[in-house]
């Protein structure tokens, strides 16, 4: 059988070792958002994409860029996305596009290259409607933070909701870190996927958090420390096989399904594993750190 | 927890029979009036189509208000004998000096419920424009509810006229609705190219006749020409406009070889239109769309019939979409397109391809993951997800739902954390039969003990997609849609109908003990 784990390993050990690294990863994080910063996509900057398939492979990347550089666009990248003789073209052209703007650079490509151009798709956001956006998707991204707040506020004592919360903003700026260290594009499927993570995160927190606090209410002459060692122990399966058939189900998205939904599924993908990690090594040794004890659990229930 | 009433079971089997035959029915052609011809739709990126967002520019159309404001006020000093100099509009502001008696006898007039100028709001208990003082200065401008007013009645003008065009297009099932204060949403499926609609949207359509002046004489202007380079001095004064046309469309002139575009005038129309062209035979008459001319041709005989029609270089395409805007009438102010997501029909085809065969290929591995991993119950949470799969097909048809691109990687998604609950349950039976001699013992607290994480963890998931529901939009709407519904039916197919599967199987092995 697999993943029938020897149940007796001593997270605590680690804990000093993780902690570190998750400290500078979280550094390194805000440093390079600081200098780096995000690569906004369309949806948040403004601009036009537009997906086009060429109908013959002569047609080189470097010739798209001549016929695009000579329309005087401003700044324009070309890169092939998915499969052959497809390209992804980005115009940050932030002035509102007149109506015959996308029509104008479909003539003059098909003059230019001969044959047929397919515009597969055209994005066109502009200026106004990308900073509202933007707006919108952090404020998404904060109600959701909030939201959990509320939530595991209801649902546990104090300690545990400052070590759940503290685990999901670790796992948001590790994330969004890794997405500027890899200039990753963020668009609105991100945001949807940062929502997810948030929400995977917390999940997989909280059932360890469930455990560690049912062995409180059980056991009054064990320390925190053992019970939280043999809870993560008790729900490590669980945790593995969830993550492992999350991680199945992203990967299957990630491979198959299409050029569209890459940026999204590597960023679940990132997401679910910085999530899986942190439930065990940052949640739970603060939770550690808190002191929390039978008495605190006891004390909230009666 | 094993025990399930009678009614129970019945209830669980009927609800996943009901949501099956309307999942089924998505993939099958069902009567028309069939109970399960209920479908999920596809979304635009799926389908192919056309998303635009419209922005009314209400800048002009205040202008102009600001404008015939002044001359009524103009118009009520007089009347009412207030003396007054300096009259002009600056910084969207009418602007006037007075004394101090006439601005009393101005205020009394102008801040009266029922004065004709300054509209009284009951509902906003405010007037249309606002009046300031300061010392003999009177500014006048429009007030905050005043411009929500006119934005309002601009919004909803244009969403008349843009409807009209949008039908007259002839393209399938187009939504277009209100968004906001000044926004129109447009949604088009299956339309390929967009550009003739962002054409036939971005011109407000104001039609007009006015003479051609001989020289730059006063009162007149010079206009450029729609197709053609140069211009015409033509005359201010509109003789008429295209809100006395009942008809138009498009039509060929044998006599010249052209296509051309004829027209039908109302009443009204057509009694100004004999006056002018009677008096004026032998000058130009020129047709200006929006300030520009499209044809100026010499009137050679007065035209009675209430009937014309005007040459332009058409092509037929060209007469067809002049013809249409002229029928569809004026919009109030211009349109903007402030947003567009066009996706081809192709490329639609192949995300419905690569998402259906990701979520197979996702399907199958967690499906062999969890029978290795769970043997038997792998097979019980194996039927769960396959019944929670058709559960969610269902609910999406049941609610006419949009599934999109990112929709599907929900589904995906769902697929791949359903299996937590049952994975929750089945690790906490294992755990319960460590120390339980009794198997149906073990199950039973199994399912008690892990029914509060299941619940945690499935509720976290549904806050992300709550939110996400609200605020996110288009495509990434659709994503909130599968996974919230995707826990709903996690849930039941957990809880209810594995719950069931697991008390039949425990029941029967005790019978063969």
């Amino acid at each position: 059988m697999i993943f029938t784990l020897k149940k007796n390993i001593k997270f605590s050990n680690f804990y000093k070792k993780f902690n570190t690294i998750s400290v500078i990863l979280i550094v390194f994080s805000i440093l390079i958002l600081f200098i780096k910063g995000l690569n906004l996509g369309v949806d948040f900057k403004g601009g036009t994409l537009i997906e086009i398939r060429v109908d013959s492979s002569n047609i080189e990347i470097s010739d798209l860029r001549q016929s695009l550089l000579k329309m005087d666009l401003g700044d324009v990248t070309v890169k092939k996305f998915g499969k052959e003789n497809d390209y992804l073209i980005k115009i940050e052209l932030t002035k509102s596009s007149n109506e015959n703007f996308i029509k104008s650079i479909n003539d003059t490509m098909s003059s230019d290259l001969g044959g047929n151009i397919n515009f597969r798709r055209v994005e066109n956001v502009g200026p106004k409607v990308s900073s509202e956006l933007l707006k919108s998707g952090m404020l998404a991204i904060s109600l959701s933070l909030a939201a959990m707040l509320f939530y595991i506020w209801i649902r546990f004592e104090w300690q545990f909701s400052l070590a759940a919360i503290a685990a999901i903003v670790h796992d948001v700026i590790i994330t969004i870190g890794i997405f500027s260290f890899l200039s990753f594009e963020i668009n609105l499927s991100i945001i949807a996927a940062v929502l997810t993570i948030v929400g995977y995160s917390m999940n997989d927190t909280v059932v360890i958090f469930d455990r560690i606090r049912e062995n409180l209410r059980k056991y009054s002459n064990i320390s925190i420390a053992d019970i939280s060692n043999n809870s993560i122990n008790e729900t490590l399966s669980r945790t593995l096989i969830t993550s492992i058939t999350t991680l199945l189900a992203l990967f299957s998205i990630f491979l198959f399904g299409g050029a569209i939904l890459k940026g999204f599924s590597l960023a679940m993908i990132i997401g679910v594993i910085v999530g899986t990690y942190s439930s065990i090594f940052v949640a739970t040794p603060i939770l550690n750190y808190t002191n929390v004890s039978q008495k605190s659990v006891l004390k909230e229930d009666s | 927890m094993l025990y399930f009433s009678k009614l129970k079971i019945v209830t669980i089997y009927l609800i996943i029979i009901v949501l099956s035959f309307f999942s089924i029915s998505n993939f099958i052609n069902t009567d028309e009036n069939s109970f399960f011809n209920k479908k999920f739709n596809l979304g635009l990126d799926l389908q192919g189509g056309s998303y635009l967002l419209l922005e009314v520019d209400v800048s002009p159309l205040i202008k102009e208000k600001l404008q015939n404001k002044l001359l009524s006020i103009r118009k009520l000093l007089k009347e009412k004998k207030i003396k007054y100099q300096n009259l002009k509009i600056q910084n969207k502001k009418i602007i006037f000096e007075t004394t101090e008696n006439y601005i009393i006898k101005f205020e009394e007039i102008f801040l009266n419920k029922n004065n004709p100028i300054n509209i009284y709001y009951e509902k906003y208990k405010s007037y249309e424009m606002d009046l300031i003082k300061s010392g003999s200065l009177i500014k006048i401008s429009y007030s905050k509810y005043g411009l929500i007013e006119i934005k309002n009645s601009a919004l909803e003008q244009s969403l008349e006229v843009v409807r009209r065009r949008v039908d007259e297009v002839g393209t399938k099932e187009p939504t277009i609705i209100r968004r906001g204060s000044d926004r129109i949403l447009i949604e088009l499926p299956g339309l390929d190219d967009p550009n003739r609609i962002k054409n036939l949207l971005g011109k407000t359509a104001n039609l007009s006749f006015r003479l051609v002046s001989e020289s730059d004489e006063f009162g007149s202007e010079p206009i450029s020409f729609e197709n053609e380079t140069g211009e015409l001095n033509v005359n201010k004064r509109i003789i008429m406009s295209g809100d006395n046309l009942v008809n138009a469309k498009p039509s060929f002139d044998n006599q010249n070889n052209e296509t051309i575009v004829s027209f039908t005038l109302d009443r009204v129309g057509a009694k100004k239109f004999a006056s002018v062209t009677t008096k004026n035979v032998g000058k130009r008459l020129a047709i200006i769309l929006d300030n520009k001319i499209i044809s100026a041709p010499s009137i050679r005989e007065p035209i009675v019939g209430g009937k014309g029609m005007i040459s332009g270089n058409f092509t037929f395409q060209s007469a067809t979409d002049f013809a249409l805007l002229l029928r569809s009438g004026a919009l109030p102010t211009p349109l903007n397109v402030i947003e567009e997501r066009t996706v081809g029909p192709d490329l639609g085809e192949d995300s419905i391809k690569a998402g259906a065969i990701s979520l197979l290929i996702g399907f199958l591995l967690v499906i062999f993951f969890m029978l290795a991993k769970y043997r038997f119950l792998g097979i019980i949470a194996n039927v769960a997800l396959i019944t929670n799969l058709v559960l969610l097909i269902g609910v999406l048809s049941i609610l006419e739902a949009t599934l999109t691109l990112p929709g599907i990687a929900g589904i995906i998604l769902t697929v791949g954390m359903a299996v937590d609950a049952n994975v929750l349950i089945f690790e906490r039976i294992k755990e319960e039969m460590r120390t339980e001699s009794s198997k149906i013992f073990a199950f039973d607290m199994g399912y008690k003990k892990s029914q509060s994480a299941v619940f945690d963890a499935n509720i976290t998931t549904l806050i992300s997609a709550t939110i996400l529901f609200f605020l996110g939009s288009g495509p990434v709407k659709g994503f909130a849609v599968t996974v919230g519904i995707g826990v709903v039916t996690t849930l039941f197919s957990a809880f209810f109908f594995a719950r069931h599967l697991t008390s039949l199987y425990v029941l029967k092995n005790k019978l063969n003990k």
